[in-house]
């Protein structure tokens, strides 16, 4: 097999990964078809906005939660972001995990934020790494002129 | 066409344009698209993009009512030379939610008559019934795919604006929003539901005929 075709396989099997495991929801088979010759790397500059925006995000409940009286709401209305701009990319468990997230700010339980916090902050990283993979390939497969 | 455009230009300052008209022969809409989220205003932007509509996107209620020239200080002065067909806006951001938004532009009597959408990641009764009593056109379930867009284009470029009293009541639902499938009324084919002027509309909707609307259009998705 040549090397376009093992690429575009190992794309398609990590694609299916990734929907399959539930990191990937029907939402980011949408983006693709977003994605044409007049946006090429439309997916990418999205998924990189959204790793930004996470990051600040995953920052801002950190620092919410570090106070010495916690504002709830405060801590909620990140996660809600969150939850908004993961569902918008379709990452599925993050998003599941911030739904879990805001049941815990409403009933004030600290330890549990916390847990979710380090939950989320698992879940994003695994999902980061995850794309990263994902979009080198994509690199490899147009630098081998696909 | 020509009466559509006399009507969108109606309230109009003199040197707006109106719609665009591209060499296909259709209208190209210009939507103005409201989202705190950056990642959804990408995303809408490019939703829009691609169904061929003219996108300004902005982060708050507040940015939107300058675009629009709307923001209390100057009055409704003119536009930045691009007249908008749409506006899209989510619901839940800081400061100015959507629904102000919405209030603000069906309050104001050059803007009233742009269609405002309403997008959405919580899919709540009581706020979307808000918003379609305050003139909403429809509700979103974000995240907002491709055929919303395309469905919001067709009815928009159909000709809204020939009657203020009409408004497409189509909201996309999941199916377990629903208790039964017994509705009372049973599904059009026309796109459009004809209630009575905007104004009378949030008093006389009863709460089985927003039902019987919604159910018509569950069985249309």
């Amino acid at each position: 097999m040549d090397v376009m075709s093992q690429l575009q396989r190992q794309w398609l099997e990590h694609s299916a990964f990734l929907r399959k495991e539930g990191y990937l929801d029907d939402q980011f088979e949408q983006l693709q078809k977003l994605q044409d010759e007049s946006s090429p790397d439309f997916v990418i500059e999205v998924v990189s906005i959204f790793f930004d925006d996470s990051e600040k995000l995953l920052s801002n409940m950190a620092r919410a939660l570090e106070q010495k009286v916690v504002d709830f709401k405060q801590v909620d209305a990140h996660v809600h972001q969150f939850k908004g701009s993961s569902a918008s990319i379709g990452a599925m468990r993050v998003k599941n995990v911030c739904i879990e997230f805001r049941n815990y700010c409403e009933a004030q339980n600290l330890e549990e934020c916390l847990r979710c916090t380090r939950k989320l902050q698992f879940e994003y990283s695994v999902l980061k790494n995850q794309l990263e993979y994902l979009f080198r390939l994509e690199q490899q497969i147009r630098a081998a002129g696909g | 066409m020509s009466i559509t455009g006399q009507v969108l230009r109606r309230n109009l300052p003199e040197n707006v344009e109106v719609f665009d008209d591209s060499p296909s022969g259709s209208l190209e809409l210009h939507v103005l698209a409201v989202d705190d989220s950056v990642v959804d205003r990408m995303v809408i932007e490019r939703l829009l993009k691609i169904s061929s509509c003219k996108v300004t996107t902005v982060e708050s209620g507040t940015r939107a009512l300058q675009y629009l020239g709307l923001d209390g200080e100057k009055g409704p002065v003119g536009f930045d030379g691009l007249k908008v067909n749409l506006i899209m806006t989510d619901y839940s951001m800081p400061g100015m939610t959507g629904y102000e938004l919405l209030k603000k532009i069906k309050g104001s009597s050059v803007l009233r008559e742009i269609p405002v959408v309403i997008m959405s990641s919580e899919n709540v009764l009581a706020r979307i019934d808000r918003c379609l009593e305050e003139g909403a056109e429809e509700f979103l379930l974000k995240p907002v795919k491709l055929s919303d867009v395309r469905r919001l284009k067709d009815f928009i470029t159909r000709g809204e604006g020939k009657d203020s009293g009409e408004r497409i009541n189509h909201k996309r639902k999941r199916e377990d929003d629903y208790a039964s499938s017994s509705s009372p009324s049973s599904p059009s084919s026309s796109v459009l539901s004809a209630s009575s002027s905007s104004s009378s509309a949030s008093s006389s909707l009863s709460s089985s005929a927003r039902l019987s609307k919604r159910a018509k259009l569950r069985n249309k998705d």
